[in-house]
């Protein structure tokens, strides 16, 4: 049974831009040439000075060389071009013909060197989006979703082809949407989405483009990309990649300014801030300071190149969390997480999915009731102020500010790093309270909360990993108590929302019981092993307590354990 | 970058024209000019009449205003020097006029509470850092301004005053506001260090005001310099647990902000606090005290404080708590010392 979202107002967005070569991520790819010189040639001098002297390059260069055969001989994947032995070992070979050299030879050589690996990182970094290929992509999403949706759920001959649902049936996209149109032509938007699954980037491409807005970059996994069907998505969506096995300071410095490149020149982007996956459930509470400070970069020097008192192309930063009552991998996910809160090992990445498991996902979260919602939040400035429609910051007392106030000293715009650490952790933490604070709480949010927190509560010696080891016959909960718990929770939950801490669906109103039925049909639905079920005697089990303590982090972070 | 920034002549502004705020704007002024707010018209015409203030001659590159926005506009530097219990209402004034690129650094050691509806600071039994801030934090709530710093260390007035040699310690997360602190305060008889933990560093600034009472108590008493070293000591570990549950962390107690200025208050009979620790020993009462004198003793309120947040956070702070009971109950010093000496705990540091 499935009780139904209050019928939302999930409409179809006109795009904001008609024509797809007005779209700054074609620009980008139209000048893609270009665009990989300049970001090879700021790469270079970058990298310049942070090693000043011949002697520092050539080490930072021979680091960089054996770091890349180690790669190689131990975890190739299948998306790495073939000629990168070669190149690696002509880029040793002349390394190695240097020694001896006067020092005016090596200087130039070295730096002729460093000039090719990261012209060749930018390469692989770049994206190649592709006009006809996103439209192509597009159609084939959308017809392929219709077919599913339509056969499954419309049961009468023929129904395969009839258009009843849409995606927008079963993917709710709430909060500040015209906002964020609205902002998409004012300045360039950076979209900052929670991330829980790898589907998220097919997710919030299908979002970005249901808004009417242009196509996004971002920059997903390279692992990704060994997936065939996600390489082919990703590619025609504008994604650039992202090589986390590539830890060298050449690589790292080619993708920093690549992405701040990308930003000045107006590509409105997306990013995960936390990083990867949440390993926990949790929302992301840590995130990753890299690309959050090239948007604050980015911004400044927009103010630089700009003269005071013109306009200044502004950069919104704006949160959205994704919120679901199944995530695919949550067992593996929460394994991991349990694994290295145990005991520091060392965790692999490591993609169990291939394109079939994925295809399976799809066909189930189409043909059965479970819906994902996708919250809004409202606009920010690089300093997490928020702004107003049409890109003003606001203070707390909605008077103006001028975000170049913020890089001004004694009157002028300066490049102060130190500083700018400082407001990239400002940023951060202002994105992990919007989070919080857009976020959906579901029903199945809320059954495993409670279900989790109260067995928690009946064995208050235990921690995590004995009580994840509660034996069988103490996991069960009375039927009464939980739902009694569940209800002063809920009213909790009302309570943060009217101040305005979080949010809630539709369906988390009305009968408790109803409400209850909903969470227990849709926590983890698609896992072997259910997190929370009824039993026959009409209490409440689970046959897998790892995932449920996953589904229950969801609601972590708002203090709602006192009323358990 | 910084330094050429320094270059321009705009004049610095001090808010408040109390004891500390004259002797830092007067420390200000042999560097540069300086544009000192006063609430009350009366000091600003003392000041302009007869060049004196508080018992200080003030500089004459000092000159003293009566308009916020104007100490807003002019200066791109502020030192806002006033009682922590109007800290906040000054802010909302000054908050419409201040711009991103301002730098804030406080000299005032307090905290500011909100109290829910219809609850006093005594009537409230226990409290969280929800609702005790720092001056730092204030100002950035109550404002756009983001370079905030604060100034904290042994800084008595009167030897400031006099030139004697002393330190003090600029906090702040950016560095850019610790270099311009320094630059502006600096000089011969007056050395600047700088921290990074601004809540550590004011939190050790208003923490050590309980102890200051403690030793002025003591010395009431008539004990001598043993029984001072056994409460500085002590005093410190209690100071570590209570900044570490509110937020800072160990090692800017250990700095000039804090055991400088610990040392420096609890031998100092200049102090307020002191004088206050000193008259309840001699066995007057809190309210005798306080009618007395005109002064603010911050310590009065962070003892109560403190001991609230003791409670929230469970801290064992025995110091924070029998003074506590001494100035608020009935207990007498006597009573205080007896009970704080068979205190069952004798692990010396377990802190670090």
């Amino acid at each position: 049974m499935e009780v139904v979202e209050k019928k939302n107002k999930n409409k179809k967005y006109k795009p904001i831009l008609e024509d797809i070569p007005d779209w700054p991520v074609y620009q980008l790819s139209k000048n893609r040439k270009e665009f990989i010189e300049e970001v090879a040639q700021k790469s270079l001098s970058r990298i310049k000075e942070l090693r000043p002297t011949p002697k520092q390059i050539i080490d930072e260069l021979e680091t960089t060389v054996y770091r890349e055969q180690q790669r190689m001989k131990r975890n190739r994947w299948r998306v790495d071009p073939v000629d990168e032995p070669k190149f690696w070992g002509s880029i040793k070979d002349e390394l190695v013909g240097l020694t001896g050299k006067p020092p005016e030879e090596t200087q130039s050589k070295a730096e002729e060197l460093l000039h090719r690996i990261v012209w060749r990182y930018a390469n692989e970094i770049a994206g190649n989006f592709n006009a006809s290929s996103y439209k192509v992509t597009r159609e084939i999403v959308k017809f392929w979703f219709a077919r599913l949706l339509n056969g499954a759920r419309v049961k009468k001959f023929g129904a395969f082809f009839r258009n009843r649902y849409s995606l927008r049936d079963k993917i709710h996209i709430v909060g500040k949407v015209k906002h964020i149109r609205h902002l998409a032509t004012k300045g360039t938007v950076i979209m900052v989405p929670t991330h829980f699954s790898n589907l998220d980037s097919i997710l919030i491409g299908w979002v970005i483009h249901s808004l009417g807005l242009p196509a996004f970059i971002y920059g997903a996994g390279l692992n990704l990309f060994n997936i065939k069907i996600f390489a082919y998505f990703m590619n025609s969506l504008g994604a650039y990649k992202v090589d986390r096995r590539k830890k060298n300071l050449p690589y790292l410095e080619t993708l920093k300014l690549y992405s701040t490149m990308a930003i000045q020149k107006g590509a409105h982007s997306l990013f995960f801030p936390g990083g990867t996956r949440s390993r926990s459930g949790m929302i992301e509470k840590q995130l990753k300071l890299g690309l959050l400070n090239s948007t604050i970069e980015a911004q400044r020097n927009l103010y630089i190149d700009t003269p005071a008192a013109t306009d200044v192309r502004k950069i919104f930063i704006v949160p959205v969390t994704l919120n679901y009552h199944f995530v695919l991998e949550a067992p593996d996910l929460i394994d991991d997480y349990l694994s290295v809160k145990g005991q520091d090992r060392y965790l692999p990445e490591q993609d169990k999915y291939g394109s079939w498991q994925l295809i399976q996902f799809l066909f189930k979260f189409f043909t059965k009731g479970s819906n994902i919602s996708v919250s809004i939040g409202r606009g920010l400035d690089v300093l997490g102020n928020y702004v107003d429609d049409d890109g003003n910051s606001l203070d707390a007392q909605g008077r103006i500010i001028d975000t170049r106030d913020y890089f001004i000293s004694s009157g002028q715009v300066t490049v102060d790093k130190q500083r700018e650490d400082e407001y990239t952790r400002m940023l951060s933490q202002r994105i992990v309270s919007e989070y919080h604070r857009i976020n959906r709480v579901f029903a199945s949010h809320l059954v495993a909360f409670v279900a989790f927190e109260m067995w928690q509560k009946k064995h208050p010696k235990l921690d995590l990993f004995g009580l994840l080891r509660l034996p069988e016959e103490d996991q069960v909960l009375e039927y009464e108590e939980f739902r009694e718990t569940c209800k002063r929770v809920r009213k909790q939950i009302y309570r943060l929302k009217d101040d305005d801490k979080v949010y809630y669906a539709t369906h988390l109103k009305g009968k408790i019981d109803l409400v209850i039925r909903h969470g227990l049909d849709n926590v983890g639905i698609f896992h072997l092993k259910r997190p929370l079920l009824i039993n026959k005697e009409g209490n409440i089990i689970t046959r897998d307590f790892n995932t449920l303590y996953y589904y229950h982090n969801r609601l972590v972070g708002y203090d709602l354990e006192k009323f358990i | 970058m910084i330094s050429k920034s320094l270059s321009d002549d705009k004049p610095v502004g001090v808010i408040g024209a109390g004891n500390f705020g004259s002797v830092v704007a007067n420390l200000l002024a042999q560097n540069r000019k300086v544009l000192l707010y006063a609430r009350d018209e009366k000091v600003i015409k003392r000041i302009l009449d007869t060049r004196e203030n508080r018992g200080h001659i003030i500089h004459g590159n000092i000159e003293p205003t009566n308009d916020l926005a104007d100490v807003a506009r002019k200066c791109n530097v502020i030192f806002p020097i006033v009682p922590s219990e109007h800290f906040r209402s000054m802010m909302r004034q000054l908050s419409a006029h201040l711009h991103p690129y301002h730098i804030l650094i406080h000299g005032t050691k307090g905290f500011d509470v909100t109290l829910p509806a219809g609850q006093s600071l005594e009537s409230i039994t226990k409290l969280n850092r929800g609702q005790v801030k720092t001056m730092s934090e204030v100002i950035m709530e109550e404002s756009v301004a983001v370079r905030v710093g604060c100034l904290a260390g042994p800084n008595l007035s009167k030897e400031l005053a006099a030139g004697q040699p002393a330190a003090t310690v600029i906090a702040s997360h950016f560095n850019e506001v610790i270099t311009i602190g320094k630059k502006l305060l600096k000089n011969e008889q007056f050395q600047v260090y700088g921290n990074n933990d601004v809540v550590g560093v004011e939190l050790a600034g208003v923490l050590k005001n309980i102890i200051a009472i403690a030793a002025g108590a003591l010395s009431g008493l008539g004990y001598g310099e043993n029984a001072k070293g056994l409460l500085v000591s002590r005093g410190m570990v209690e100071m570590v647990y209570l900044g570490r549950a509110l937020g800072g962390n160990t090692k800017a107690f250990l700095g000039v902000a804090g055991v400088g200025d610990l040392v420096t208050t609890c031998n100092s009979s200049l102090s307020r606090n002191f004088t206050i620790g000193l008259r309840l020993a001699k066995g007057e009462t809190l309210k005798e005290i306080l009618e007395s004198t005109d002064e603010i003793a911050e310590g009065i309120n962070t003892v109560r404080i403190a001991k609230k947040c003791a409670d929230y956070y469970k801290v064992r702070s025995p110091i924070t708590n029998t003074l506590y009971q001494v100035l608020f109950e009935d207990l007498t010093v006597k009573q205080a010392l007896r009970y704080l000496m068979r205190y069952p705990l004798n692990v010396d540091i377990d802190f670090l």
